[in-house]
């Protein structure tokens, strides 16, 4: 990366961005300038940015679509959760030392899977390496008997639909459809104070600009290079002796330990995680973050997660029944007219511009490539 | 031969006896008994009386008794039929001088005593023995297999002299050996035993079970037990059968969709996300067609399916060649991105069902698609399911005879096969596309239709199918029907039958998670499918 004036000019623009997302929103929030309500969900679309990061990694930048990273999340989400509501036990309506929800279900006693989740530190490792873990198996099963493309994406997808059937289920202990809520402590503060929450934000902020550059530094790095190769020519870089399936597996287990982080993040500040989170549908919602923030670039990830879900919760609000269609009709447009998503849209304008203008000097017809959208994984 | 001419003069005994019951004199035995019953202290003897009654014109005396419905008007004895009329015990109506419904203020209510509610009930049971629908008689007999009362050994016997229809024979033959097993003769109760376990009586046996341990006589006891045995290994057969037979309907809905979704995915490299709401559009086309029916043409409603099903192929594949010609023709070899393109329709497709045609609605199956083909005793199989599995099997041969019998099908394959060659060659390959795009989503239209008559028509029903198609697809390998046919029967089958294996209410969850598992592990063993394609083996997957 070379640093020239542009260079100079984005460095000062992130810096004031982080500085914004970091110190001064919840000092605005401090001094009663935002409220706690809006940091809150300043925080959610924030957390679920991390989870766009992820996604972008392995469909940007690996050009693997994964159809299931919602579970990734899910399990991040679940082990913070688990330690959220093991922290709030004996506190609950019946008082009993475990969960509400297992006294409904007549478990009287903490199941042995539960146990770890006491103590913090083993929880906040498991939301990450659990997910990572799970990843790396999946993608020992896949990625080395090359298992890509539109196969890998139905795969991942059906995984989704097994696992949003699994956390439906009471007898896995984990709250069945209600999922796990009702937190009420976290460390020793109380999520109900809005000094935890506004806490918890300035965590959450720190981890995406945490987990922004290192994924910035992953995709400058030779590592990255070889990344694009993969999407781009994959083949070739397997005849050229790279070990492709291994690349692919770690970068999909740092994404799924990414979905993980922001599953464990978004938990703490939201209060609640049910199985709905981690279907198809919510899997494919990321995917749809990412394509129109724009893939392949780790900005546009971000844009896309804050952008759709701040939407997401505007529209919802108002016209619920017609957020679907909305959701749909964004896939169409933004997969059809603008590839490159958010952040690729000035170029896209220039490049109309200048065919536009191209037309208007010589009435000769536009040479096909000038149309053709640059970052497609052909293959 | 004596023993023929027995029967047939007995039978013909029979009937003499019966019509001249029922033509000649039942006027003066009904009177009398319908005025016996109306007096009050005389009601318990008439009704005891009647106890080997088996004349039908009695039925709605006893019925209009039992729900209050008798009336005593100046001496006369009148029924208030459903409608508010009154009739009187022939079922006519009673009119007064303008023809119009006569309906006196002073009619008095004939009282039923609460004593003599269950005579009642036994006359009318005992009627019912000989009902003229086989389902009513049916009905009694099972009803008197489970009372234990000695006097209906003979009433049974009497009734299965008459009978003609074989399957209410055999219920009434189990009702009668089941009241045989209280025979105080251990030889008869034997013997009775040993039928029962002949003709696997399935409702007798809780009864076996039950009796078993108080049977005193060892030779009974032994008899019992084997008879136990063997009709419980009956209906686990049985039991077999039918989860057999339920995996082979979805193994049909299932090949249903995954045929066209197959030969699309060979041809263009692109799944078709949609393909679950092309399954919903054909449910959806049979629901609008029976509405329109219902509205327009409520005589022919019961045809309503001979229009729907053409209709849903020709709406649901019209559907697709739009989505063809309109989005994915631009995406050409970007298969993730139509991927994302044909979800976000599907999304957009749900929704809009949802909120124009609304949730959770039903197709009412034909009449004569009602009830089911009785393949062995106990066993129903649905007609609806039968027509599945036979459409499956019709559009398998269709979709066989296209690909391989005939031009297009040549084409077809010659595009699968080698695309730029085979375009060299003339052949228009995105006009192939396109058709057998249509051609796909209008077999998942079909399949729709035919689903709509075994579940609920709603927006999300494609969910329940498409993630298994998409296992179909996986381990059928690329547009080859044999690989789909074979992936469809051993998905279906498999999800069918490990349903019972796993015991308990999340069976059918367990049974697709370890699918799921399954299919990852075949894909270690043959990671392009069942059948893979002839071509270079780096680029099939990869796609």
């Amino acid at each position: 990366m070379t640093v020239g004036r542009a260079g100079k000019r984005t460095w000062l623009a992130e810096a004031i961005l982080v500085i914004l997302l970091i110190v001064i929103l919840p000092l605005l929030n401090g001094i009663g300038f935002l409220s706690d309500y809006y940091l809150n969900l300043c925080g959610k679309y924030l957390a679920l940015a991390i989870l766009a990061l992820g996604m972008d990694l392995i469909w940007g930048y690996t050009g693997i679509l994964s159809l299931g990273q919602a579970v990734f999340f899910g399990l991040g989400a679940y082990a913070m959760g688990m330690h959220l509501m093991l922290g709030s036990s004996g506190r609950g309506v019946y008082g009993e030392p475990i969960p509400d929800f297992m006294v409904w279900n007549r478990v009287l006693e903490l199941p042995l899977f539960w146990k770890p989740f006491q103590y913090f530190p083993l929880a906040a490792l498991s939301a990450l390496l659990l997910p990572a873990l799970v990843a790396i198996i999946i993608g020992l099963l896949t990625f080395r008997r090359r298992v890509s493309g539109t196969y890998f994406a139905i795969l991942t997808q059906a995984m989704a639909y097994a696992a949003w059937l699994l956390f439906n289920r009471n007898e896995l202990n984990l709250g069945g459809t209600n999922g796990l809520t009702d937190f009420k402590r976290l460390l020793g503060f109380s999520l109900r104070d809005p000094g935890t929450l506004r806490g918890l934000y300035i965590v959450t902020a720190v981890g995406l600009v945490g987990s922004f550059i290192l994924c910035r530094w992953l995709v400058g790095s030779m590592m990255g290079l070889v990344l694009t190769a993969i999407r781009d020519q994959e083949r070739r870089l397997q005849f050229l002796g790279y070990p492709v399936a291994h690349y692919k597996i770690f970068i999909f287990a740092v994404a799924g330990m990414l979905s993980g982080l922001a599953g464990a993040l978004y938990v703490t500040q939201v209060g609640i995680i049910t199985p709905s989170q981690i279907g198809v549908l919510p899997s494919l919602e990321i995917v749809v973050w990412v394509a129109t923030g724009g893939r392949g670039t780790l900005v546009g990830a971000i844009l896309g997660a804050i952008g759709i879900n701040a939407a997401r919760s505007v529209l919802t609000a108002r016209y619920p029944e017609w957020w679907p269609i909305i959701l749909g009709g964004l896939f169409v447009s933004v997969v059809m007219l603008f590839p490159d998503g958010l952040a690729g849209l000035p170029r896209q304008l220039q490049r109309w511009g200048r065919r536009l203008r191209w037309r208007r000097l010589t009435p000769a017809p536009v040479p096909p490539s000038a149309v053709s959208p640059s970052l497609t994984s052909q293959q | 031969m004596l023993g023929q001419i027995c029967v047939r003069f007995w039978t013909l005994l029979g009937l003499a006896i019966l019509s001249w019951g029922v033509g000649g004199a039942t006027a003066a035995p009904l009177e009398a008994y319908a005025t016996a019953i109306a007096t009050a202290d005389q009601q318990r003897q008439a009704l005891e009386q009647m106890r080997e009654l088996t004349d039908p014109s009695f039925k709605a005396l006893l019925i209009a008794l039992k729900e209050g419905a008798l009336y005593t008007w100046q001496g006369q004895l009148l029924i208030l039929s459903d409608s508010g009329a009154f009739q009187d015990l022939a079922g006519q109506p009673i009119l007064d001088a303008s023809s119009q419904p006569f309906l006196p203020d002073d009619a008095v209510q004939v009282p039923l005593e609460e004593a003599n509610t269950p005579l009642v009930q036994r006359v009318l049971d005992v009627i019912s023995l000989t009902d003229a629908d086989p389902k009513v008689r049916r009905a009694a007999a099972l009803k008197f297999g489970n009372l234990h009362d000695p006097a209906g050994v003979g009433l049974i016997e009497k009734a299965l002299m008459h009978e003609g229809d074989p399957s209410v024979r055999s219920v009434m033959d189990e009702a009668l050996n089941k009241l045989m097993l209280f025979d105080p003769d251990p030889q008869m109760r034997r013997r009775t035993v040993e039928h029962i376990a002949a003709i696997r009586a399935e409702s007798a046996l809780a009864l076996l079970k039950s009796l078993v341990e108080q049977e005193q006589d060892v030779a009974v006891n032994q008899a019992m037990q084997q008879a136990i045995t063997s009709i419980e290994g009956y209906l686990r057969l049985r039991n077999l059968i039918g989860y057999v037979f339920n995996g082979l309907s979805l193994a049909s809905v299932l090949l249903m969709m995954s045929l066209g979704l197959a030969i699309t995915f060979g041809l263009m490299g692109v799944i078709n996300m949609a393909h679950g709401e092309m399954l919903m559009l054909g449910s959806y086309t049979a629901y609008l067609v029976q509405e329109s029916f219902a509205a327009y043409a409520p005589g022919y409603l019961d045809y309503f399916f001979f229009v729907a099903l053409p209709l849903s192929l020709l709406v649901v594949g019209a559907v697709g060649l739009c989505l063809e010609q309109g989005l994915l023709r631009f995406l050409y070899g970007r298969p993730l991105e139509s991927l994302l393109v044909t979800w976000g329709i599907g999304l957009t497709l749900q929704q809009g069902v949802r909120l124009y045609l609304g949730d959770q609605t039903s197709v009412n199956p034909p009449t004569w698609f009602r009830g089911g083909w009785e393949a062995l005793p106990g066993l129903v199989l649905p007609y609806s399911r039968l027509f599945i599995v036979m459409l499956s099997l019709l559009s398998v041969i269709g979709v066989y005879g296209l690909l391989y019998r005939s031009t297009a099908g040549l084409k077809i394959r010659a595009v699968m096969q080698n695309r730029d060659i085979a375009c060299c060659m003339g052949i228009a390959a995105r006009r192939i596309d396109a058709f057998t795009f249509a051609m796909g989503a209008a077999l998942a239209g079909l399949a729709g239709c035919a689903l709509s008559l075994i579940g609920t028509v709603d927006p999300e029903v494609g969910k329940t199918y498409i993630v298994d198609s998409f296992m179909v697809v996986v381990l059928g390998g690329v547009g080859k029907i044999l690989g789909t046919v074979l992936a469809s029967l051993g998905l279906g089958m498999s999800n069918k039958l490990l349903e019972p294996a796993i015991s308990g209410t999340a069976a059918a969850v367990y049974a697709k998670v370890g699918i799921l598992l399954l299919v990852i592990v075949f894909l270690q063993l043959r990671p392009t499918g069942l059948f893979p394609p002839r071509e270079r083996a780096t680029e099939a997957m990869t796609r």
